[in-house]
């Protein structure tokens, strides 16, 4: 597979190490209501999906930032990569 | 030599005569002769048994879906089972032998399971050999194994190496055929890079083996002329003996190159086989077709191919299977076949045409509506019985059959991704579907274009549809006169008369009277219909055989074939050497190698190696006289603790952590606290996973404000950066720290023992005070050693004795561990390795990687107090979930002997004072241990249920393994100085 | 119809006339007491065991195409009970000791044959994981013991001592091994057809009738289909089909690639792993070798890999044994692995009343096959957990009591 990467164009996917859905990057509040049930969700429970799909990739043969791939689960076809931070940032999250 | 079956003319060199030997026996052959082809012109017709029954088995093909003519190519460690004959480049010198018998080949002890071949029809094992129960393993078993598979591997290392290789292009053309040529030209002109690949020597596809013009000329001088050209074009790199093997995600093909198979050595230095892999924008698949045959009783005999073969072996390998042959075809394609070998003197006994409105051809007797339904001759083809469409019957001489079924596009790559051909009704044949790769398209015969014309025409239309895809401009190129022969298909896949069983797999012995047994048993879907049957199974993966077995089974379902469906395409296309796809990762290269800086200094003075993931790190260094590695590790330990060792700890993780937010990052990633750490200050940190688990310990140094060095294990050195970049990244994205690995940038040494401090006077410049007042336990600092060398200096301790770690660019370590040895020469200083290391450890009760084993929290490492409940850290949520708080849960806990003398081993299992070794007594195991030279006995920690409650308990440790069972106490894991005051010396 | 080497003889001279249908191809009743989901191993031994020990009379087994097709047709087809937290031992052990009662069971040869399996490891470290598995399987009353270098050479004499990673041990479980693995679907599938249960292939299952937290039946290609009870047991599809039913698993589905070599005569005689690298190589009854490694590592519904695998898989095949290099391999395949958080299965009740699910067996699916399919009949009978199913929990997610053999946590893909 070929990761499209915002910064330093197409590289094969053995420069990198998956990590999985995106949705890691969106960690709970530790002192939020119910913190337990809502870390149990981010941690253990997943969409899984037979098509598109956000993922986390980490570029650890190379620059080692954090990517999010849009990538279809069942053609494995990638529609979209970006850098995870601004994802992150777009998200809301920052310090 | 005979050469009994040669004919004139073909495309093989009579300047250059080449000495082979096949089973024993010498022959001759020509330089651009098959092994098979150059036998059949020898009048060699027998090459092998099938596999279950062991029936004779001859030439079939002239390609690589040959199922029958696998022979062992070469001898001694160059053997290689399962070759086929008939891709195999004849070499001067080559030998080969017949697989597959016992006894010989000629008189095969094994192919007496021919007579039982009703007992031993399809899936007959499932229903059998289930009694008595031992005799499976005892003795069917075995028998089955040692009649099973083909060939044999010579057990021996391989010789020869193997490379891989990147290539990039715009367009990746598969296949060099008429569709293949042209769609080259076509890119090639317009200037796109384009990689042309083949599986064969030679380009040309069938324009090889047929006897057509191109443009005016012979199609084989077109062919030339069209290389020529493509040969003399630098955007254009040709690949012959290259095999697409696979069509994998984004454009990347797995292309296997036979650099040097068709020599009797390989060149030395050079590979024998290169895995390329290229990345393609586009690709064209000009794979072309395989015939397939039509069915019927009897059609297995040496003697009965193809009809597209027979002729390829005549035109192109001048070489006729017999003298006098016949034709059964169901289209017109097969007359040509006729032609070709009368035109070179071979008499044509008759052309057996199953199509009532079958055209005739002079010079040669062809009977219309007609049928093949038996054959005769035992070791080779000597007749065929025929069947009229009015019944009558009658039999002809003749010693081989050449029978065309029809042919089947080779759509095998547009369903490497999943995706399945469709059933295209007007030539019968399965072409390529809608899901195919992305980026791959289709020209020529492998698309259901079978004429030269058509092929022509598409390969050069598709590379311009693929090159304006890619915004390059390619203009359609004239193409050349070419041929649109007839094709006039009607579908027979197998003849409902004749007695005798009628072969559709070749290789397996998998007959219609199997198919039709599955479709009785029920096993009807294509897939049951393969497995059970084995069809379809062996080294051709039935290219030849499939088409004809689903129709059948359609015939016998009432479905239509669209609705039958064929089974699944998988790479590799043909099957691809084992070393090739090894390359030069295997061996002691599979993974590389990292060496500390000491690294040659160690192997200087035989330390022996352990490894720890890549790196190599020295477990003890032996001085003369020792024989045990214990008089080497306990040596090196007591030397520590009394005077100074030495040790390289380089492997362990170093991060380099930068930023006004530095502090409190890492304590968001520390599950203890870090924001309020002193600069020139080092703290013991533990790290866990987000559900809770520690996965890591180590230390982080506070240089300055806003620069922290911390330290990791050896093996999650990767892992620690990898989650703090993800934590960095994504979850505090706006967080003003950087981070970078730093590991093999510093040569990091433990330097611990009472002497120590003495020792690093001597080499660290006298304007650093590293007295204990001024650089008390836990310091850290940035230094400079023997006139100016930049260090970095911490008082940490693993061992438990006054020590320091001392870190210094890598290119100075050897030199600074020599310089260290020497200088403290009277101190008594001593390298010590990782046994030494393991054993003070052990004696202080620190954790290492055997501890924290991925499962282990805080609480049970017993460490739970030095999660922060005050701070959001990674993984201080989940941790307090009841499973992991379980006050029955494991705890770290220390082991001594009751009995001194006896031996706690790392490994075993942990039961009440009294219980049985049961499994429903466990109450844990024990993650470390060793025998303790400071104390004079075995210690152990183990993971005991609720350990930290059982203080002083007698408990037992088991190990039913070794057989040993020994009573202990449950004490604390702090054995040895457990209040610490040799640290703080 | 039995089966036996007589009758093999009677219809070789009967022109195979008597062979009967392994199974019927009946039409769907309107409404089953349990219905199970996928027509694989597990869900074939499901209806076996829910038809013979559990006695229950209306069942149906319901496959979205052939029965077989999923990972049970996919797998590299070992069989052992070697793990080291009691959980799995005992649990994996007993499976082992079902397969070897299986074809007595079944009247089917599954060819399950207990040559060996061979764990090798390179360092001090992983010699001492050996010895606490081995130890905790003797516990349990299994076999297990730990071999030096001089006995592995005896044993493989072809095999690279001293490569990249030198071998010094590995542990041997002798009742481990091999197993046909198409048999295995098709022996459940015969006896429990046999017994009434109704296989309903090409069957796609498009949703479920849910009604107040009850689950009323299944709607698929065939039509909604009543049952009381609805057991899922699709794994590599755990995640979409549960998504039908609005439950969210801690399962992520995952490829593994499996590969095999041309037919070659006997050179591996027992089942070995490699320590240094994912890797894992046998060979069949018919003289292929059969290769197999690591995941590819991201999610993936496609049942296909990609070259860094199949790359890493040869080179530790050829690095172990070197004089495999000349061999050819045939084919690549892949499955589709429910890749669970914890790398264990899932046999357990859901939310919603009336459906259970079996699913996340990670690389354990085939070997479990027999116990799988005995605590999923409990469970789907009596509604209550097999005593040996019951660390199986999905709650334990939420708890903590997690199994997780390997030590690698939430991760699915290192699982």
């Amino acid at each position: 597979m070929i990761i499209n990467h915002p910064l330093m164009g197409p590289r094969d996917r053995q420069e990198f190490t998956y990590l999985g859905d995106a949705c890691l990057i969106d960690r709970p509040d530790w002192q939020g209501g119910n913190a337990m049930d809502q870390f149990f969700e981010y941690v253990y429970l997943r969409d899984d999906p037979a098509g598109t799909h956000r993922e986390l990739w980490y570029h650890e043969h190379g620059d080692r930032s954090w990517l999010v791939v849009t990538r279809n689960t069942v053609t494995h076809e990638i529609t979209n990569v970006e850098l995870a931070s601004d994802v992150a940032r777009k998200q809301g999250r920052s310090k | 030599m005979t050469q009994s079956n040669r004919l004139n003319g073909g495309l093989i060199n009579r300047g250059k005569p080449l000495n082979f030997n096949f089973d024993g026996r010498a022959y001759q052959g020509y330089e651009g002769d098959t092994l098979a082809s150059a036998l059949m012109a020898n009048g060699v017709r027998f090459l092998g048994r099938s596999f279950k029954y062991h029936r004779p088995r001859g030439i079939f093909t002239a390609g690589s879906e040959e199922p029958n003519a696998l022979v062992e190519l070469r001898s001694g460690a160059r053997q290689e089972p399962n070759t086929r004959a008939t891709v195999a480049e004849l070499y001067e010198g080559l030998v080969a032998c017949s697989q597959n018998y016992k006894g010989s080949l000629r008189y095969d002890l094994l192919a007496l399971n021919d007579l039982f071949s009703d007992i031993l029809s399809a899936g007959f094992y499932y229903k059998t050999f289930m009694w008595p129960a031992a005799f499976w393993e005892k003795v069917y078993e075995p028998i089955i194994r040692s009649a099973a598979g083909l060939g044999r591997l010579s057990g021996e290392d391989d010789p020869d190496e193997y490379e891989k290789g990147f290539l990039h292009c715009d367009l990746l053309v598969i296949g060099g055929g008429p569709a293949g040529l042209m769609a080259s030209l076509t890119a090639g002109r317009a200037g796109a890079n384009v990689i042309l690949a083949d599986e064969d020597c030679r380009f040309g596809g069938r324009l090889n083996v047929e006897q057509e013009d191109v443009g005016g000329k012979p199609a084989v001088e077109w062919v030339e002329q069209a290389v020529a050209e493509l040969t003399a074009m630098d955007n254009v790199r040709l690949m012959p003996r290259s095999t697409a093997m696979g069509a994998f995600d984004h454009g990347i093909y797995g292309v296997v190159e036979r650099v040097q198979d068709h020599l009797h050595t390989p060149v030395e230095g050079k590979p024998r086989q290169t895995l390329w892999r290229v990345y393609s924008k586009r690709a064209i698949l000009c794979a072309g077709a395989t015939e397939r045959p039509i069915v019927f009783p009897d059609n297995d005999r040496p003697g009965v191919m193809l009809a597209g073969s027979m002729r390829a072996y005549a035109n192109r390998w001048a070489a006729t299977p017999a003298r006098m042959v016949a034709v059964f075809t169901n289209n017109d394609d097969g007359h040509r076949t006729a032609v070709d070998l009368m035109a070179k003197g071979v008499d044509v006994t008759v052309i057996v045409d199953a199509r009532l409105d079958a055209p005739t051809l002079t010079g040669v007797r062809l009977i219309s509506g007609a049928h093949v339904i038996g054959t005769k001759g035992r070791h080779g083809l000597s007749s065929i019985r025929v069947r009229q469409a009015d019944g009558r019957e009658e039999t002809l001489a003749c010693g081989a059959l050449g029978v065309s079924g029809g042919w089947n596009p080779n759509v095998h790559l547009t369903c490497h991704q999943g995706g399945r051909p469709v059933w295209n009704e007007s030539i019968a044949a399965f072409v390529p579907g809608q899901n195919i790769p992305v980026g791959m398209s289709v020209a020529g015969a492998a698309k259901g274009l079978f004429s030269t014309e058509d092929a022509l025409r598409s390969g050069a239309e598709e590379a311009v549809a693929a090159l304006e895809s890619l915004g390059i401009a390619a203009s359609a190129l004239k193409l050349p006169r070419a041929v649109n022969s007839a094709y006039n298909l009607q579908p027979l896949y197998h003849v409902p008369h004749g007695k005798g069983r009628a072969w559709l797999d070749l290789q397996n012995d998998v007959t219609v009277k199997d198919v039709k047994l599955a479709h009785q048993e029920n096993y009807r879907s294509v897939e049951h219909l393969k497995r059970y049957t084995t069809l379809g199974m062996g080294t051709d993966q039935g290219k030849t055989a499939n088409v004809n077995a689903l129709a059948i089974m359609a015939e016998l379902t009432g479905k239509s074939i669209p609705e039958t469906g064929t089974t699944i395409f998988r790479p590799p296309y043909t099957p691809v050497v084992l070393g090739t796809i090894g390359g030069r990762t295997v061996g002691k290269h599979f993974h590389p190698t990292r060496e500390t800086p000491t690294d040659k200094w160690a192997r200087e003075h035989n330390a022996p190696f352990d490894t720890a993931g890549d790196w190599m790190r020295a477990r003890w260094f032996p001085q003369p006289g020792e024989t045990h590695w214990r008089q080497s590790a306990d040596r090196e330990a007591c030397n520590v603790r009394k005077n100074v060792g030495i040790c390289d700890v380089t492997t362990l993780g170093k991060i380099d952590v930068q930023g006004a937010d530095a502090a409190s990052f890492l304590n968001r990633v520390y599950a203890n606290g870090f924001a309020k750490l002193a600069v020139g200050k080092v703290r013991y940190g533990i790290m866990l996973r987000e559900d809770g688990a520690c996965y890591d310990d180590g230390t982080a140094a506070r240089l300055a404000e806003e620069h922290f060095v911390i330290t990791t294990t050896t093996a999650n050195a990767g892992a620690v950066l990898r989650n703090m970049e993800f934590a960095r990244q994504c979850l505090w994205p706006d967080m003003d720290v950087q981070l970078i690995s730093t590991t093999e940038a510093w040569a990091q040494y433990a330097i611990a023992g009472p002497k120590s401090r003495e020792l690093l006077q001597r080499i660290v410049d006298s304007e650093f005070d590293i007295s204990n007042e001024a650089f008390p336990f836990m310091a850290c600092d940035s230094v400079t050693l023997c006139g100016g060398l930049r260090a970095r200096l911490f008082r940490i301790s693993f061992s438990g004795e006054l020590a320091y770690e001392l870190a210094v660019p890598t290119r100075y370590g050897d030199a600074l561990w020599r310089r260290m040895l020497e200088l403290g020469q009277d101190l008594g200083v001593a390298p010590y390795g990782l046994e030494a290391l393991d054993i003070m450890r052990i004696e202080k009760g620190h954790p290492t990687g055997r501890e924290l084993d991925g499962r282990a929290t805080a609480l049970m490492l017993g460490m739970g107090r030095m999660v922060s409940r005050k701070k959001d850290s990674i993984g201080s949520t989940l941790d307090q979930r009841e499973g992991l708080t379980d006050p029955n849960g494991l705890r770290l806990v220390g082991l001594k002997p009751v009995n001194q003398s006896e031996v706690i081993t790392a490994g075993s299992q942990l039961v009440n004072e009294t219980a049985p070794v049961h499994i429903d007594s466990e109450q844990g195991h024990v993650t470390s241990a060793c025998i303790s030279p400071h104390l004079g006995h075995s210690i152990g920690m183990a993971f005991l249920k609720g350990g930290d409650q059982r203080m002083g308990e007698i408990i037992r440790v088991v190990d039913p393994v070794r057989g040993t069972d020994v009573k202990v106490q449950v004490i604390s894991t702090h054995f040895f100085d457990p209040e610490g005051g040799r640290l703080r010396a | 119809m039995n089966y036996s080497g007589l009758r093999v003889i009677r219809e070789a001279f009967n022109g195979q006339r008597g062979w009967k249908p392994a199974w019927r191809n009946p039409e769907p009743k309107p409404n089953y007491d349990i219905i199970v989901i996928g027509g694989g191993g597990h869900g074939l031994a499901t209806a076996h065991y829910l038809a013979t020990k559990y006695g229950e009379k209306c069942i149906a087994v319901v496959e979205k195409g052939w029965i077989g097709s999923g990972n049970a047709g996919r797998n590299t087809t070992i069989v052992r009970g070697d793990y080291t937290l009691p959980p799995n031992t005992r649990f994996y052990d007993h499976s082992v000791g079902l397969w070897e009662s299986m074809e007595r069971e079944l009247n089917f040869n599954v060819m399950h044959s207990q040559r060996g399996v061979l764990f090798l490891h390179h360092n001090d470290a992983e010699r001492d994981d050996h010895y606490r598995k081995t130890n905790i399987m003797r516990m349990q009353g299994t076999d297990g013991e730990i071999l030096g270098p001089e006995k592995l050479r005896k044993m493989y004499p072809s095999m690279n001592f001293d490569g990249r990673f030198p071998i010094t041990g590995a542990y041997l479980h002798r009742r481990g091994g091999t197993a046909r693995h198409d048999a295995v679907v098709w022996g459940y599938a015969r006896s429990a057809d046999r017994r009434g249960v109704d296989i309903l292939q090409n069957c796609k299952v498009t949703g479920f009738r849910i009604e107040q937290g009850k689950v009323l039946g299944i709607e698929t290609t065939r039509g909604f289909i009543g049952a009381n009870k609805v057991g899922v047991s699709v794994a590599g599809n755990t995640s979409r089909v549960m998504d039908m039913a609005g439950i969210r698993t801690p399962i992520e589905s995952h490829i593994l690639q499996a590969f095999v070599s041309e037919g070659l005569k006997p050179i591996i005689p027992g089942q070995v792993n490699y320590g240094a690298g994912h890797f894992y190589i046998s060979q069949s009854d018919k003289g292929g070798l059969v290769l197999g490694g690591d995941l590819d590592q991201y999610n993936s519904c496609a049942q296909r890999g990609n070259l860094p695998v199949f790359e890493s898989v040869i080179e530790a095949a050829v690095t172990l044994f070197p004089m495999l290099s000349r061999a050819r391999l045939l084919r690549a395949w892949g499955g589709l692995q429910d890749m669970s958080m914890d790398g264990h299965a899932v046999i357990d009740e859901t939310p919603i009343k009336g459906l259970y699910l079996n699913g996340g067996w990670c690389y354990g699916g085939f070997k479990a096959t027999p116990a799988a399919g005995e605590c999923f009949a409990h469970l789907l009978s009596t509604e209550q957990p097999h005593e040996l199913a019951k660390p199986y929990r999905l709650d334990r997610f939420r708890t903590g009591y997690l199994l997780d053999e390997k030590g690698q946590g939430p991760n699915p893909n290192r699982q």
